[in-house]
């Protein structure tokens, strides 16, 4: 009897959660999925329209719009933040002197909320009170950064915020891995004397394969689901050139009354998370069964 | 978190209702949270308990009515939905669609609002011929405010029409001074949009535009004509406007350091926070062309269950529209009353422009629905128009690929 009640105590431990999960989690994403198939305005009806809603978004510049911005963001955001966090993680990883400081320093933006952050850069890049007036009061009066007006180029003023605020962090990741990679291995390549460059590109980095993948994964989501920092820093502006798909969504959503749109929208955002989570998760599943 | 707080609050606010059964009831979901808005809020509290009802306050502040929106959605969602809610334009037929509006006819009758409501207005307070909601106040949204000492200085005088607005700008310009203070949101490039929509296409075009979606007018060559004069506004705005609020360009124009804004009467109040007195300091005229753009916000009722409630219902819609509060409302809030039949001695010049102007243009059918504050289209299409208005607005996009493209954005929301 015992027995039996310690072998069934995770099973009723976990199942709480597990039914929370099923109901919330997926039983909402298929909530979503009717939705995104009717034409709901206001409240959300039932009535099947096929994939009307989804005609409307691809159809729509302004949705056009966001994915081509999720793509520059993603891409550069992710890119940009895991070399300066390598970088970073390589250079402290010197035996300096008052490493622990440094690092604190550089992994602090990450504890600052992305509405705080998008707020300091508004006022950072603001032609009128930051950068471009602060090296035009030196006197370089033909000096311009405007990116954060101009429609063109505010997106990439959003990636030096977000690569500003999640650096650090892949930092402190590198440099976990570059800490976990045997010792022994290292000294008897410099006994060999091999050069420093080659013992990072061809011992340490591979050795660290799967930092870079966690990196990865926790970048790009971070890139897919950013909002708060789009809002603080641009509202979406100028025009809607820098909206993303989740401010998209919560236009639709919450000020246009239009939950359709809103729902074929949010289920389009589920497949691009799907399509960079599913291929890591296959690959570990499969990892752990070999 | 903010939802189990409302919760809570609701529920409290339920159980506060079942103790005290006597008199009428009424809870009341807005969003006028700030300073001039609470204020003129609290005057019809204070009327609602005169009169023996007691009054449950759902103050939903945050993003421009947004949040309210959701958490109105949650409450009739759940079948509980509040007595009255500050709704405005379509979105009273929207929520009629949803079947959960009620009939206050009987009020409005026994009031006789139908002969001292402008036509144009009282049809948006009804619901398939029926009346579902009370109109508080008329906000003006084609206004034309200007710094008197800069104008006077630079020997210019109020434009009529939008040639003469574009020789007093560029002669600011060439002065130095910023011809328009505008915010680069949405909202105001909207605003902008439609004032000088109304001034190129007339009443009666802009009527077929924004209300009728007319596909003739939306790609005409008076609509690629509205574009070209939206760009040459882009050359009249200073280059750090985009995300400014609205009520800093009017502080610009306080301080003299830019000469013009077009935005609704709300910016009167904050011309009157600061010190600044009508005619003297600043000039508020109607943008050029013919015509009264309107934003009404009103209260829209809710169906609900129980006499008391249904009582309260029927006292709130009668002292909102009464004489009283018409009156004592506006005043704090800038906007001119619903009703034209309330003496005007205490409002401002500006207040009595808008007053006779909204009677004359209700005689001549240019009383008309603001689109960019949402009086006019419902949100799907509104939202489309305003896409299209600021992306040509902050960008080089050609005024015939704008026309194309606002053609396309609307046919597509429908």
């Amino acid at each position: 009897m015992v027995t039996w009640f310690e072998n069934q105590i995770p099973k009723v431990v976990l199942a709480p959660s597990f039914v929370a999960l099923l109901i919330f989690v997926y039983g909402f994403i298929g909530w979503t999925a009717w939705v995104s198939l009717t034409r709901s305005r206001l409240l959300p009806k039932y009535d099947l329209h096929g994939t009307i809603q989804y005609k409307k978004l691809f159809s729509s510049p302004r949705w056009d719009t966001a994915m081509e911005n999720l793509l520059v963001f993603g891409v550069l955001f992710i890119v940009i933040s895991m070399c300066l966090g390598l970088l970073l993680a390589i250079l402290l990883d010197q035996k300096i002197r008052v490493e622990g400081a440094l690092r604190t320093i550089y992994l602090y933006p990450m504890a600052l909320s992305m509405i705080v952050t998008g707020t300091a850069w508004k006022w950072i890049m603001n032609p009128g009170l930051g950068i471009e007036a602060m090296v035009r009061s030196w006197g370089f009066e033909s000096f311009s950064f405007d990116w954060v007006i101009n429609p063109d180029m505010a997106i990439y003023a959003i990636v030096i915020a977000g690569v500003w605020q999640a650096s650090g962090f892949v930092m402190a990741l590198f440099l976990a891995g570059l800490r976990s990679v045997d010792g022994e291995i290292i000294k008897a390549a410099q006994v060999d004397g091999i050069p420093n460059w080659r013992i990072y590109s061809a011992i340490i980095l591979p050795s660290m394969a799967p930092i870079f993948l966690s990196a990865f994964i926790v970048l790009a989501h971070l890139a897919i689901k950013s909002f708060d920092l789009v809002i603080a820093l641009t509202g979406g502006g100028p025009g809607y050139a820098t909206d993303l798909p989740a401010t998209y969504m919560y236009a639709m959503a919450f000020s246009r009354g239009d939950l359709g749109q809103a729902a074929s929208s949010a289920m389009v955002m589920m497949g691009v998370v799907f399509a960079i989570v599913v291929p890591y998760l296959y690959s570990e599943l499969r990892a752990k069964h070999d | 978190m903010k939802m189990t707080l409302f919760a809570a609050a609701s529920s409290l606010a339920l159980s506060a209702a079942t103790l005290a059964q006597a008199g009428p009831q009424a809870e009341v979901l807005h969003w006028w949270t700030s300073g001039g808005e609470a204020k003129s809020v609290a005057v019809l509290q204070e009327e609602f308990a005169a009169n023996g009802g007691t009054w449950t306050d759902m103050p939903v502040a945050g993003g421009g009515g947004d949040a309210a929106m959701t958490a109105l959605r949650a409450r009739v969602l759940s079948g509980n939905a509040p007595t009255a809610v500050q709704l405005k334009g379509p979105a009273i037929q929207e929520w009629y669609e949803e079947g959960v509006l009620a009939d206050i006819s009987s009020v409005a009758e026994a009031e006789g609002w139908d002969k001292v409501l402008p036509a144009s207005i009282a049809a948006h307070m009804k619901c398939e011929g029926q009346w579902c909601a009370a109109p508080v106040n008329v906000h003006r949204v084609d206004w034309l405010w200007a710094n008197a000492s800069v104008l006077e200085a630079n020997g210019i005088a109020m434009p009529t029409s939008w040639e003469e607005f574009n020789a007093a700008a560029d002669k600011l310009q060439a002065a130095g001074i910023i011809p328009l203070a505008h915010g680069g949101q949405a909202w105001q490039d909207a605003t902008v949009f439609e004032v000088v929509a109304l001034g190129i296409l007339g009443a009666e075009d802009f009527q077929k535009a924004f209300v009728e979606l007319d596909q003739d007018v939306l790609t005409g060559d008076k609509m690629v004509a509205v574009f070209d004069q939206m760009r040459k506004m882009r050359g009249y705005v200073d280059a750090n406007f985009p995300g400014r609020d609205w009520n800093l360009a009017t502080a610009m124009v306080m301080n003299g350091e830019a000469a013009f804004q077009i935005m609704g009467d709300w910016a009167k109040g904050e011309f009157l926070a600061a010190g600044k007195a009508p005619g003297e300091d600043f000039l508020c005229a109607s943008a050029p062309g013919n015509g009264f753009l309107y934003n009404v916000d009103s209260f829209a009722m809710f169906d609900v269950d129980g006499s008391d409630k249904q009582e309260g219902q029927s006292l709130l819609a009668k002292l909102i529209v009464g004489q009283n509060f018409q009156k004592v409302f506006n005043l704090n809030k800038g906007s001119i009353p619903a009703r034209t039949d309330v003496a005007m001695d205490e409002f401002d010049s500006c207040a009595h422009l808008s007053a006779s102007e909204m009677t004359s243009s209700s005689k001549d059918g240019s009383l008309l629905p603001s689109y960019a504050h949402g009086m006019a289209l419902r949100g799907a299409q509104s939202g489309a128009i305003t896409d299209v208005v600021t992306a040509h607005f902050n960008s080089d996009m050609s005024s015939a690929d704008a026309v194309k493209m606002l053609s396309e954005a609307v046919a597509n929301s429908l």
